[in-house]
């Protein structure tokens, strides 16, 4: 009999698979309790590192044209497609979904990434405007992502819940710290191997598998990060208070359902802020 | 010689009362717990008004939500419209005395406030009247929801402005009002009451408290408040999200600002001057959006800054009331130490001041318009947000060395970009992290038109369909 | 009088080549911020005492002009009596700069004012339109300033402007100055028209002005008043700011003179206020600004009754000319 080869699960921060500088990991076990994985738990120097990238990759993905995003996104869900075997057997195995449940996950993961595909290049068309000024003057609201956005994907799913929570941060050219789900991490490993396969620049989804606990006062009250979704946290209230440090952007628990094939246009917006431009009109 | 003869606008246009108390339920309160607001231009006292009160904020708060309950959400939009417009054709019919008024509190020139003030105010109302029935087109989908209970609250800098600027989309959204006029400058919200019941707005639609920050905390910490929009500093800003963090409270902020207003060679550099005094003086440069640092290609430098101090010489600083005044009186004492300790810091570290010469009057607050040459994106005066008639001035070689230096700040409300290139404008317009850019022009406001910051200027939109979301909600 | 050296003012020889690259290395015009500033100024409330030294300097500043193709001696005499007591109610009425009149109608301005110091401007060069060839618009004006005039006001060649033959405009400029010499040496003053309405945008008068400055006149000057668009207060601005900016670098100090559409003493104090504001209090003299206008006189005329009497004026109580 052959010994299977199992893998170890690390972080992904700037594109690359490191292990938490701390060196530390934690127990995952599978849904009967029964060990499964050795996890990277991250640390603050990782959270450190990773916004480090984050930022640095920001303005490149933000430079990219709506169309390249829209592929790469688009790119995203036919990686993910060809390995849906392995993100519903790892479902199942984490969860105990049957095998009709977990499909519908990864069905909805996938059609998620194509729903916010589409959006890139249709944000502004529909939430930007030309404003009709009083005066001899051309004036446009478009909308610009916001920059670096720290997020807790939900505690309570494997693959949909982080799917929906990194997706639109980065549809719109923001780059994006994502907090995995302590307890279901192994879909976020091989989500990052996914994302790492498919033309997104590296540092742009950074994903750190460990305690949301531990690491969200680090990302909360981060100077360099501009927005954080609390959705996967247990002390939203206490970060969002140091978030209010240098007045990130904070979406609350529970604002958006992140179960689901779509996304909302709210939530990418929520990511982004409207700049707007005035120019005279004159011979 | 052709020196301006005085040319004052008639204080007698206006009369305030001796004291004033809150406007609470459509009805005015007695006056208590009253402190006095002057006259910044010559230190006397205007009236005085009541100091509001954990009572006081909690009645008013229990009025909006009984006028949002029994009567605001039970309009139709068209009705709520029609509210709307009659205030903003009250104001137009009021303007020259809501000016007066205005400049008696603020100390600001009275050229201003009639010519951009005022008309914006009737403005603003106008623009968001004609939303209150198209609601379902804001962006939210259809039979979007107004939050509820609104408290607002507004800085001194352009008083009944943003009072204008809060008031007029959460109404057309269908909220209803407590708002908190600055400390300082109360008297035109209060005289916006009057205008309230002269438009037969039903009692409790909009409420006005007076008082200081201490009120204004009351108001944020309400647990009958949906919904905050503020208006001041980044300071109170981070303040006002720690104290709703957790609750289930929505925010707009408008808070700091430090411009930077860049000058390209390229530029057509007479208008480019006219902008960077429009950008940094307007209002005494209490405008958080005030192009503060000024940034000059190094080829032009010369020429911009001999052109700009020859600009300065013209400006006549004086009685805000005369309507040749350009320059008024800075709104209070403690504004007024701010600046002048910043300005010493600058030159403390290297910086070299340099203003006109204009005489000084002897009463009230003042600050004769400045630059600060010499100084780096290192210096106090670069960083911080002065809120007065102080602009510092640093050069660059290339585009990509301005962008970097104007976005090097932990503020985001506006930027100014001037070159005669239509490409290099576009391309600056993308890489300004700025809520407003202003290419070829400064200090452009208007309702149809979204205003906020990235970053640490605060977040949401006042202005344009963008204003009107920040008071809605899907229907969901 | 000081002089320039046009080539070092252009950084080299001047050729049509040359004139083109420093005419379009000026700084360009925004037309919403320049009309912004002029609004702006146009706000200023001018009163009591300073509104008296307004209307008077303007009446000082003012070529009263008549030119119709119907001017007669009588009419032209009429004006010159005019200007020489122009209310006879108060006589201490200032009296205008000049009077501007057509080239065969100098001798009679001059017989008028006989004595008087008030100056007999000329339009000359095939006035309004300029469509003639040099030598004839240099013999039109010899022919004025062999009449006595004081003052010549040509026209440029729009056409040649504006088809980017910057050399012949220029040339001209400088052959009808040549031609303002008179025999005992001395010069009538030359005021260069850019017709402003012609060249319609703000970044061709802002070149005009200099390509004209650069040929060494006394004044700029706007319009000839004959076409839809003459002076406007933007215009006016844009060129003094142009003089300013000239005198900063050369020191020679030139005039401006808006023309045309000027009609209410209202707009000449705003005038006033502009030239104040953008060239400066060296301008505000008639040797650096004038007005080109026929009914402004007695709109100022009646603003001044009214200052000095108190009550509203009428136009029966001033002189029809």
């Amino acid at each position: 009999m052959r010994l299977e080869v199992k893998k170890t699960y690390k972080l992904f921060i700037g594109g690359k698979f490191p292990r938490s500088e701390s060196g530390r990991v934690y127990i995952v076990n599978n849904h009967k309790g029964v060990f499964l994985a050795n996890v990277a738990k991250a640390s603050r120097k990782d959270v450190r590192d990773s916004v480090v990238v984050a930022r640095s990759a920001q303005s490149g993905w933000a430079g990219a044209t709506p169309y390249n995003r829209g592929q790469i996104l688009y790119r995203i869900a036919e990686m993910l497609e060809g390995r849906r075997e392995q993100f519903v057997a790892e479902i199942r195995e984490l969860t105990g979904q049957n095998e009709k449940q977990a499909n519908q996950e990864v069905d909805s993961a996938i059609d998620s990434w194509v729903w916010h595909a589409g959006w890139t290049d249709k944000i502004d068309a529909v939430a930007g405007n030309m404003n009709p000024v009083a005066g001899p003057f051309f004036n446009i609201s478009t909308n610009q992502p916001t920059g670096v956005v720290a997020a807790f994907a939900p505690q309570d799913s494997s693959l949909v819940g982080l799917v929906n929570t990194i997706a639109p941060a980065i549809v719109s050219g923001n780059s994006i710290i994502a907090i995995s789900s302590e307890t279901l991490p192994i879909c976020a490993v091989t989500l990052a191997e996914v994302l790492e396969t498919s033309d997104l620049p590296g540092g742009v989804v950074n994903i750190l598998t460990g305690n949301a606990s531990e690491l969200g006062s680090w990302l909360a009250s981060h100077l360099d990060v501009n927005a954080i979704d609390l959705e996967g946290t247990s002390n939203a209230a206490e970060l969002e208070m140091l978030a209010a440090e240098n007045l990130k952007r904070v979406i609350r628990k529970g604002s958006y359902s992140r179960t689901g094939a779509t996304g909302s246009l709210q939530h990418i917006l929520d990511l982004m802020e409207t700049k707007t431009v005035w120019h005279p009109k004159g011979h | 010689m052709f020196d301006y003869s005085p040319a004052p606008e008639s204080k007698d246009l206006v009369k305030f009362q001796a004291s004033y108390g809150h406007f609470i339920g459509g009805k005015f309160t007695k006056p208590a717990n009253t402190f006095s607001t002057i006259n910044p231009a010559t230190e006397q006292v205007l009236a005085e008004v009541s100091h509001g009160t954990a009572k006081d904020v909690d009645s008013a708060v229990k009025a909006a939500r009984t006028a949002y309950e029994k009567t605001w959400s039970k309009l139709n939009g068209a009705t709520r419209g029609k509210y709307l417009y009659r205030i903003a054709r009250i104001i137009q019919e009021r303007s020259r005395e809501l000016a007066v008024a205005e400049t008696l509190n603020n100390g600001k020139p009275i050229k201003e406030t009639r010519d951009v003030d005022i008309p914006l105010v009737a403005s603003w109302f106008f623009y968001y009247a004609g939303w209150a029935d198209k609601l379902d087109y804001a962006g939210l989908g259809a039979n979007p929801r107004a939050h509820g209970v609104v408290s607002q609250i507004v800085p001194w800098n352009f008083p009944l402005m943003m009072l204008a600027w809060k008031i007029a989309p959460a109404l057309a959204a269908g909220n209803t009002v407590v708002l908190k006029p600055a400390e300082t400058t109360p008297l035109t919200a209060l005289l916006f009451a009057e205008i309230c019941q002269q438009a037969e707005l039903p009692d409790g639609v909009v409420n006005i408290v007076t008082g200081y920050g201490d009120t204004g905390a009351m108001m944020v910490g309400h647990p009958d408040v949906n919904k905050i929009a503020f208006t001041g500093s980044t300071d109170v800003g981070r303040i006002i999200a720690k104290q709703i963090a957790g609750t289930d409270k929505k925010a707009t902020l408008e808070l700091g600002g430090k411009a930077a207003n860049i000058v390209f060679e390229d530029a057509a550099l007479d208008q480019a001057v006219e902008g960077i005094v429009n950008g940094i003086f307007f209002n005494q440069g209490h405008v958080c959006c005030a192009g503060s640092r000024l940034l000059v290609q190094e080829s032009v430098q010369d020429v911009v800054i001999k052109k700009l101090k020859a600009r300065m010489e013209n400006i006549r600083l004086g009685d805000p009331m005369d309507k040749n005044t350009d320059i008024g009186a800075i709104n209070s004492k403690e504004q007024l130490t701010k600046i002048d300790r910043l300005v010493k810091q600058g030159v403390k570290e290297g910086g070299e001041a340099w203003a006109p010469s204009c005489v000084i009057p002897k009463n009230g607050f003042w600050y004769a318009p400045t630059i600060i040459t010499g100084v780096s994106p290192a210096n106090t005066v670069v960083r911080e947000e002065i809120f007065g008639p102080v602009l510092s001035v640093m050069t660059f070689r290339t585009p990509a060395e301005a962008v970097a230096k104007a976005n090097n700040s932990q503020y985001g409300l506006s930027a100014g970009v001037w070159s005669e290139k239509g490409s290099r404008i576009l391309k600056m317009a993308d890489q300004l992290n700025a809520g407003v850019v202003w290419a070829n022009t400064f200090n452009q406001f208007d309702p149809a038109s979204p205003f906020g910051g990235f970053k640490e200027s605060g977040y949401g939109r006042e202005g344009g369909r963008h204003g009107l979301l920040s008071y809605l909600k899907g229907s969901n | 009088m000081p002089t320039i050296d046009p080539e070092a003012v252009v950084g080299s020889r001047i050729t049509n080549q040359s004139l083109s690259r420093w005419l379009h290395s000026l700084p360009g015009v925004d037309k919403v911020g320049l009309e912004a500033r002029t609004a702006s100024l146009g706000t200023r409330s001018i009163k009591t005492a300073s509104k008296a030294w307004a209307l008077d300097m303007a009446i000082q500043m003012m070529d009263l002009t008549t030119l119709e193709g119907a001017d007669t001696k009588e009419r032209v005499r009429s004006l010159c009596l005019k200007a020489i007591t122009p209310d006879p109610t108060d006589l201490t009425t200032p009296q205008p700069a000049a009077i501007c009149v057509y080239g065969d109608m100098v001798k009679h301005a001059k017989e008028a004012l006989g004595k008087n110091k008030i100056h007999v401007a000329a339009v000359a060069t095939a006035f309004p339109s300029g469509r003639a060839s040099l030598p004839v618009k240099i013999a039109d004006t010899k022919d004025a300033v062999n009449a006595g005039a004081d003052e010549i006001d040509m026209v440029i060649d729009r056409g040649a402007f504006l088809s980017g033959n910057y050399l012949e405009v220029y040339k001209q400029i400088l052959a009808v100055k040549a031609a303002c010499l008179r025999k005992d040496g001395t010069r009538a003053h030359l005021k260069v028209i850019l017709e402003t309405g012609e060249l319609e945008t703000y970044d061709n008068i802002r070149r005009a002005s200099y390509l004209a400055m650069l040929a060494g006149p006394d004044f700029i000057k706007t319009s000839t008043g004959k076409v839809s668009v003459n002076a406007t207060l933007p215009i006016t601005l844009l060129m003094l700011q142009a003089v300013k900016d000239w005198f900063d670098q050369t020191k020679i100090q030139i005039g401006v003179k808006p023309a045309g559409g000027i009609r209410t003493a209202k707009d000449a104090i705003k005038y006033l206020v502009v030239v104040k504001e953008t060239a400066g209090e060296e301008w505000l003299t008639p040797k650096y600004f004038r007005f080109g206008a026929s009914s402004l006189l007695n709109d100022v005329l009646m603003q001044r009754q009214k200052l000095t009497t108190g009550h509203y004026s009428g136009r029966d109580y001033v002189s029809v000319d």
